[in-house]
């Protein structure tokens, strides 16, 4: 994945709580065996007048202007703001991926749901947990300015608005660093299979039944 | 020392290693593994010119995509090709990296990944238990630590036997009390999230404890475990007791002989101490919970069925009164409606939920000597697996369905998410025995009531919502 050190950038508004992973990536562009192509879908029940399908010429198909990723002051975002429980249902990373394939690098909620929180986290979505009168604050800001921007410093474990307010958020440290060093999941772990095997050979004699 | 809780002896008896910080890393001792999240993981291995670590943990199946009907026609019975394209690629995958069994397409023990599990003796106590599927809690019945895992992970387990990943909070649910006749685990699953929120379990691993649960069966339990993910929770689990054990004697994969008498000894272990502490606890009592009904877009916008569709200006919270606001305008409800007032398009009895055979039995005792009214275009029972409708074809509940006018299909995920044909079109509105009810979640447009498989079949045979207690 890639390293995710400083970004900042145009903060688009999502003002719902409960955005679920149905909503973020509908089911019938799960059936792709690809990990990528998901960007044009994303919101795509929202985003679009008419139903999508996985083999559709999205460029053809008729917008939702209300919806706020198609109006023309949040074209380009790449920081989201939401409500609680952002990501709830299923467990498909088709729905960060589709995110960060859409553009989108941040997300800033109260609260996210767990499974989402992890899938995001190992692709390289930063997700950012605030407290909701911080997150209310946010969303008035981005209300009453056009091109409201924020910076994220992923280092430093901060988030700064545009009038230099800065805010601390939280994250677990071996996620920091592997998101900071665009490390391989798989590999860090590999390098303890000798653990792995003497615990395996423990566990067999103890539950053989399981092998 | 202070007792453990049965998510402690879990964990610790599956812990390889623990950074100072608290990250762990986990063996898992079952993968199960399905068409939609695996493809990207096998290719990721593939590209990175990894082996599976231990292929005889991976239990396979095809569900999501499959069609439900024209099964005679073999692959060619899954017209979309998108979905055949992904159904065979799990087969190329499990031929090139192995599993230990594979109940691929049109195998008579295929079936939904989380009914096939414990049916065949592949879920077990004592186990942890992995699969690209938010529904993975559903093993946690046996006293299993189950979490359902994206892609990278199911990548990553593949390729390490192990997930990284930090200790959750001990939530406990105490249920307690006997259920009303006509209540079922369902009910009491829908309860619950309807008292703590679709977030109330976020960060915790639930355990369901008192006397309703204990006198839950095990399909019960894993129906109520299934649906902790939509609490929140990424993992619920219920203490072995005998009802545990004799489920799974004589499965397929379960230990025989002297191997299943130790295996026993150590499975009555599986139990939170009496002086386990839990980060939080949250008490119902059992005889307060009556049958439910979802009327809005998320597992929480539930009521009685005695109740009645909320008043969004009745809500203080202004996040959530919008969110009402808005669940009713799609669900076309107007506040004040009587839960029994809704007419229904659809019915759907399964998912991973409720297809087993004793849902079956529950729903096939409603529609038993009834018609499917009239304005119900379709009410379809989909089985869990190819196993379920054997037995429930053995015990004649498939001519009772049709007598009724029900749609008897073959097993899979069906219109739980439709991902094959089985889909509601826009603005049609199913009572439904699955676990979710988000826009769009079983066809564009359409609307999704969430109940147990009787008051699935009530609702078919009445064509709006009734309570089933009053049918008999
Ligand atoms: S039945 Fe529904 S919830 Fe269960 S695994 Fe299939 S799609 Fe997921």
């Amino acid at each position: 994945m890639e390293k995710f050190i400083r970004k900042e950038g145009l903060v688009a508004p999502l003002d719902r709580a409960n955005v679920d992973t149905d909503a973020i990536i509908p089911k019938q562009f799960l059936k792709s065996i690809k990990r990528t192509g998901f960007g044009p879908n994303l919101f795509d029940e929202w985003r679009y007048l008419d139903r999508g399908e996985p083999d559709a010429d999205n460029a053809k198909r008729p917008l939702n202007k209300d919806f706020v990723l198609n109006r023309q002051r949040f074209v380009g975002a790449t920081v989201l703001l939401a409500r609680e429980n952002f990501g709830c249902g299923s467990s498909r990373e088709h729905a960060p991926w589709a995110l960060l394939q859409f553009g989108i690098q941040t997300i800033i909620a109260p609260s996210f749901a767990d499974i989402f929180y992890n899938n995001s986290l190992k692709n390289g979505l930063l997700l950012i947990k605030l407290d909701p009168q911080i997150v209310d604050q946010l969303f008035r800001e981005t209300d009453a300015n056009p091109g409201y921007r924020l910076a994220v410093d992923l280092e430093q474990q901060t988030l700064t608005t545009p009038s230099g307010e800065s805010f601390h958020f939280d994250i677990d440290p071996h996620r920091k660093h592997c998101m900071l060093n665009g490390l391989d999941d798989i590999g860090l772990t590999l390098a303890h299979a000798d653990e792995i095997r003497a615990f395996e050979a423990k566990h067999k004699t103890a539950q053989p039944w399981l092998f | 020392m202070t007792g453990r809780t049965l998510y402690d002896k879990l964990w610790q008896s599956h812990l390889v290693r623990e950074e100072a910080d608290g990250t762990a890393m986990i063996y898992i001792d079952r993968h199960l593994v399905h068409e939609v999240t695996s493809p990207q993981a096998y290719e990721g291995l593939k590209l990175a010119g990894r082996k599976v670590w231990r292929p005889d943990s991976v239990v396979a199946t095809a569900d999501h995509n499959t069609p439900t009907r024209n099964w005679d026609k073999g692959l060619d019975g899954i017209t979309d090709l998108v979905s055949r394209l992904q159904v065979e690629t799990l087969d190329k995958n499990i031929k090139e990296f192995k599993a230990k069994v594979y109940f691929p397409f049109l195998d008579k023990r295929q079936g939904i990944v989380h009914v096939i599990g414990p049916e065949n003796g592949a879920t077990l106590p004592g186990m942890t238990v992995v699969c690209g599927d938010s529904h993975t809690s559903t093993h946690g019945a046996f006293a299993a630590l189950a979490f359902g895992i994206g892609t990278s992970e199911v990548e990553h387990v593949l390729a390490t036997q192990c997930m990284v990943m930090k200790k959750s909070k001990a939530m406990q649910i105490v249920v307690d009390g006997e259920l009303g006749p006509g209540v079922t685990a369902k009910d009491v699953a829908l309860a619950i999230i309807g008292t703590i929120g679709t977030a109330g379990g976020t960060g915790h691993a639930v355990e369901f404890a008192g006397s309703t649960i204990r006198g839950l069966s095990m399909e019960g339990r894993m129906t109520l475990c299934n649906m902790a993910i939509e609490a929140g929770a990424r993992a619920g689990m219920v203490a072995v007791d005998d009802k545990t054990i004799d489920y799974c004697k004589g499965r397929m994969f379960a230990p025989t002989g002297a191997m299943w008498d130790e295996a026993v000894a150590y499975w009555r272990t599986l139990t939170s101490d009496t002086d386990a502490k839990f980060d939080k606890v949250v008490t119902l009592r059992g005889e307060d919970i009556v049958p439910q009904v979802t009327w809005g877009t998320s597992p929480e916008m539930v009521a009685r069925v005695d109740g009645k569709v909320p008043d969004p200006a009745q809500e203080s919270n202004p996040v959530k009164r919008e969110g009402y606001a808005r669940a009713l305008k799609y669900m076309d409800l107007k506040p004040g409606t009587p839960i029994r007032d809704i007419q229904l398009d659809k019915v759907f009895i399964g998912s991973c939920t409720n297809s087993r055979i004793e849902d079956l039995r529950a729903a096939a005792a409603v529609a038993k000597g009834r018609k499917v009214a009239a304005n119900i275009r379709l009410a379809m029972v989909v089985p869990g697996s190819g196993q379920v409708k054997a037995q429930a074809e053995q015990e004649g509940l498939d001519r009772i369905f049709t007598a009724a006018g029900f749609e008897w299909r073959e097993p899979g995920c069906s219109m739980c998410l439709g991902m094959n044909e089985d889909q509601l079109s826009p603005g049609e509105r199913c009572a439904s025995t699955s676990n979710r009810n988000f826009e769009g979640r079983q066809g564009a447009g359409g609307r999704t009531h969430l109940v147990s498989p009787a008051m699935a079949a009530a609702a078919a045979v009445t064509g709006h919502f009734v309570d089933v207690r009053e049918l008999n």
